[in-house]
């Protein structure tokens, strides 16, 4: 039976077992709760945990273990011929004889040889299927039948399930710290390769990035090049140019709102400015494309400049505008965190309101100012979308805003997107580029959170 | 203050603060309000924007959920459809009914005789409106033989056309739509026989190289497929993690580890989660590509953040009291955040799932990474079957170069829209009608 139908199977078994190890303690002390050491539903939980944690737990491994199993059995029976081939295409045929088993494939079309291993991979398939259920399955019955036959009126289900609820929520937890590990391993393991084949100064400091490899290897000028230096430069000029434009309208808002605005201006407000950094990137991205970059060529040819049609300066714009949230939210925050003690003082003294602001508590919120900034500003740099669609992939090296740029994400997505085989060059330095990408964002965001919760500890 | 400044002036012999208050007065009130003016302006600039996007993607997608349609009169002439005289279903699924589109086509327009003119009547007429005719004939074999006047959506150039997107004072070259084309249309117009009606198939059909044909449901259930499974991986798992470092967790370095990773992970650009789910879900533990499992898988780590702060914020506050109570009444910690605190804590919680699901909804990047990109016509049925979403449906027909893909794009942007707004909505509606203020 299928894996899922399998899951579903042990659920109920699960619940059998709740039902079983409850009714099996109001037996032991017949149907006096109060001489069991826990409530009765603690029992069923136990019985019920029994039952499921260690079916689950072979069964997940059994699972991932299944698919290269498979593979390596239908490969081993392959013929010599097939088996000699390079590992990427023995990867293809795999692939065929999948689709074969998936239908994806009519089976007219396959040749007799992928119809056989088909045939093997459906055979095996069912057979580790149905073995699997069988251990599963027994194992459930098992763990029940154990479960239940440790029910006495002394026994202490309750601490035992605690402590079972513990140890799920310690793991649960500890899922953040196995992330941040992935993404570190992930992106070094493939960077480390790919500065195998590219120095990592030729990298970090070459002026020139074309990434095409050559296919074949008689192909002229196709050597590609590694230089991340327009990339780098292109993703600085469209975060300043979103800067400059998120920066300004995003403070004077934190600022209008945390100390000019009514209550219900501001209730209104907030939330209305806040919907501009949940439209979805790919919305962005579609109007920066369509409507925003043909304005600005427009408008550009009206004063005589030439702006190409995919321009950094669009997408700059438009990133901005997303942006503005990200600092007039935490800037107002923090504003709004500043003491009232330090705005009395200073309306004592004769300031109006617009004096205050600049020059009692715009210093005095600096810090946590700053800190919003530079999480927006790591933000401008890994927004992808906007610029997969607005800026373009030409990886000129300038620093005109009417010109179209390439930036580090944009690459990302460029090298990556679609079907390449996985150890060229090519596809491994978009794990390098991510690698600058992960360490310049994690950069800004300690510092910016740093600056933040020292600046908030302050006036606590 | 009775006295005039004028007295101060030749009591002191010199200029008195209260003087230079008086003389800058004017010049602090312009320079307050100009203040105030400037944070105005930003917020109307902010908001203004945002009516602009609206308004402009409506302006733009509304007439997609129209499609130009045109009423032929189709003989289903057993000749063409069955000419062996079979009667089977197969005989009649294999037929010709382009044939029938182009017989009745001829029939309206007879003139249409050389060979370039009837290429150009047969494209009036959706290469996707023979399928149509197919069902219908598999659904009632009793067409066989009769002849109906059926609508069937026209080609994208015409439905542009018709939408007024194509100019007709371009030269002939330059026009997706040529003169003896226009004459057609016209008098398809005149007789009545050409309208627009309700685009079913945007809203039935999975995506499609042919506009008029293209439909947003494989993306929206896969979309759903991804969704669903995000929330039931990220929703417990993130709960769990926010009780136990809220409730339970020493304070210690372990736990101060486990926090800062969280805040990080919170900030990390999304592409680079789909660095992660490629490197590690696909290429190490072998995960088919292109599928909502892995889309899960990614969507999950990265959703996870928004939830465990929201759902800690929200666990903080419910007043010790309430623990300190039940501990007093003899439950043991865990019935305590089980039964009392949890319960009270859960539309917060809800609040901050639904905030991070509409944010899984809306992202593209990690997902294109992991090979959803794929262009798939089925409609998903299962979280291994390759699958796209709405957001990568949106960028891959803005890449389209048809006309008309520009006007689904952006019908699917409002599709999208209504569904976050939907989801927002809930979650305000939920902050404001469950939550509780100590």
């Amino acid at each position: 039976m299928s894996p899922s139908i399998l899951l579903i199977i042990l659920l109920a078994l699960s619940f059998l077992g709740f039902q079983l190890g409850k009714k099996r303690s109001l037996d032991v002390v017949k149907g006096k709760v109060r001489d069991l050491h826990s409530l009765p539903a603690f029992y069923g939980f136990y019985t019920s945990l029994w039952s499921i944690i260690p079916a689950l737990i072979v069964m997940v491994l059994w699972l991932s273990i299944e698919s290269s199993w498979l593979a390596n059995s239908v490969i081993a029976e392959l013929p010599e011929a097939m088996r000699q081939l390079p590992k990427s295409q023995l990867y293809l045929v795999l692939n065929d004889i999948k689709n074969v088993v998936n239908g994806t494939t009519l089976s007219t079309q396959a040749d007799q040889v992928i119809l056989d291993a088909a045939k093997r991979y459906q055979r095996l398939e069912l057979l580790s299927h149905n073995l699997l259920s069988l251990v599963t399955i027994a194992l459930s019955i098992g763990g029940i039948w154990f479960s239940s036959q440790r029910i006495n009126k002394d026994h202490r289900a309750r601490n035992a399930v605690e402590k079972v609820m513990n140890v799920m929520m310690v793991i649960c937890s500890t899922i953040a710290i196995f992330t941040t590990i992935g993404i570190v391993f992930s992106v070094l393991f493939e960077s480390i390769r790919f500065f195998k084949s590219v120095p990592i100064t030729d990298f970090l400091f070459g002026l020139d990035w074309s990434p095409q490899t050559a296919m074949r290897s008689d192909q002229v000028g196709s050597s590609g090049a590694f230089g991340a230096v327009p990339l780098f430069t292109g993703t600085l000029l469209v975060t300043i140019i979103a800067m400059i434009v998120a920066v300004p309208i995003g403070l004077m808002s934190a600022i209008y709102l945390s100390e000019f605005a009514s209550p219900r201006f501001r209730g209104a407000a907030k939330p209305a400015l806040e919907i501009l950094a949940g439209i979805p990137t790919v919305v962005y991205g579609f109007f920066a494309a369509l409507t925003v970059a043909p304005f600005i060529r427009e408008t550009g040819e009206y004063f005589g400049l030439t702006v190409s049609s995919e321009s950094a300066l669009a997408a700059g714009l438009v990133m901005g505008i997303m942006i503005i949230p990200f600092v007039s939210s935490l800037s107002d925050d923090v504003m709004n965190a500043v003491p009232q003690s330090l705005r009395d003082g200073a309306y004592a003294l004769g300031a109006t309101q617009a004096e205050t602001i600049r020059q009692v508590i715009f210093p005095a919120a600096l810090p946590g100012i700053v800190g919003s900034i530079l999480l927006a500003v790591s933000r401008a740099i890994g927004e992808t979308m906007i610029l997969v669609m607005a800026a373009g992939l030409a990886a000129n090296l300038t620093f005109n805003p009417f010109e179209a740029v390439t930036t580090v994400t944009v690459q990302i997505v460029t090298l990556l997107v679609g079907d390449q085989e996985f150890d060229s060059p090519k596809t491994l330095a978009a794990f390098a580029l991510g690698l600058v990408l992960f360490i310049v964002t994690l950069i800004l965001n300690v510092f910016a959170l740093h600056i933040v919760r020292k600046y908030r500890e302050q006036y606590e | 203050m009775s006295s005039s400044p004028e007295n101060h002036t030749k009591v002191q012999g010199k200029l008195s603060t209260f003087d230079i208050v008086q003389k800058t007065l004017a010049k602090r009130r312009a320079d307050e309000s100009r203040f105030r003016f400037y944070g105005i302006a930003s917020i109307v600039v902010g908001l203004g924007f945002l009516l602009v996007l609206f308004a402009n993607i409506t302006g733009k997608g509304y007439s997609a959920f129209l499609q130009t349609q045109i009423e032929l009169e189709i003989n289903f002439d057993p000749a063409v459809l069955d000419p062996e005289n079979t009667g089977n279903q197969e005989a009649l699924s294999k037929a010709d009914y382009n044939g029938l589109i182009k017989i009745a086509l001829q029939k309206s327009f007879p003139e249409a005789t050389s060979r370039v003119d009837k290429k150009g009547l047969y494209s009036l007429v959706s290469s996707g409106a023979s399928y149509q005719l197919r069902n219908l004939v598999i659904n009632d074999n009793s067409l066989v033989g009769k002849t109906v006047k059926v609508w069937l959506p026209t080609s994208d150039d015409i439905d542009m056309l018709l939408k007024g997107n194509v100019d007709r004072n371009v030269e002939q070259g330059e026009r997706r739509v040529n003169d003896r084309q226009l004459v057609w249309i016209d008098r398809l117009v005149a007789e009545n026989r050409i309208e627009k009606q309700f685009n079913s198939a945007f809203f039935t059909a999975g995506d499609s190289r042919e506009p008029e044909l293209a439909g947003i449901r494989g993306a929206v259930i896969g979309s759903l497929f991804t969704l669903v499974g995000t929330f039931f991986l990220s929703f417990p798992i993130g709960v769990a993690t926010a009780v136990y470092l809220e409730e339970f967790a020493p304070i210690n370095k372990w736990t101060d580890l486990i926090e800062v990773n969280i805040n990080n992970l919170a900030a990390v650009p999304s592409i680079v989660f789909g660095l992660l789910g490629l490197a590690m879900f696909i290429n190490f533990f072998g995960l088919p590509r292109s599928t909502p499992i892995v889309g899960c898988l990614v969507l999950t780590l990265m959703t996870l953040p928004t939830i465990i702060i929201a759902s800690r914020a929200s666990l903080k506050s419910v007043p010790p009291s309430i623990r300190e109570a039940a501990l007093g009444m003899g439950a043991s910690p865990l019935q305590t955040v089980l039964h009392h605190v949890l319960p009270l804590a859960m539309p917060g919680m809800l609040t901050g799932a639904i905030i991070g699901m509409s944010r899984a909804l809306g992202e593209t990047a990690p997902l294109l990474m992991i090979g959803m990109v794929a262009f798939i016509v089925n409609i998903p049925s299962s979280f291994t079957e390759p699958a796209t979403v709405l957001p990568v449906q949106i960028y891959l027909w803005a890449d389209s170069p048809e006309r008309a893909f520009v006007e689904r794009t952006s019908a699917a942007i409002m599709v999208l829209l209504v569904f976050l707004i939907l989801m927002n909505g809930l979650a305000v509606f939920l902050r404001k009608r469950y939550e509780r203020r100590w």
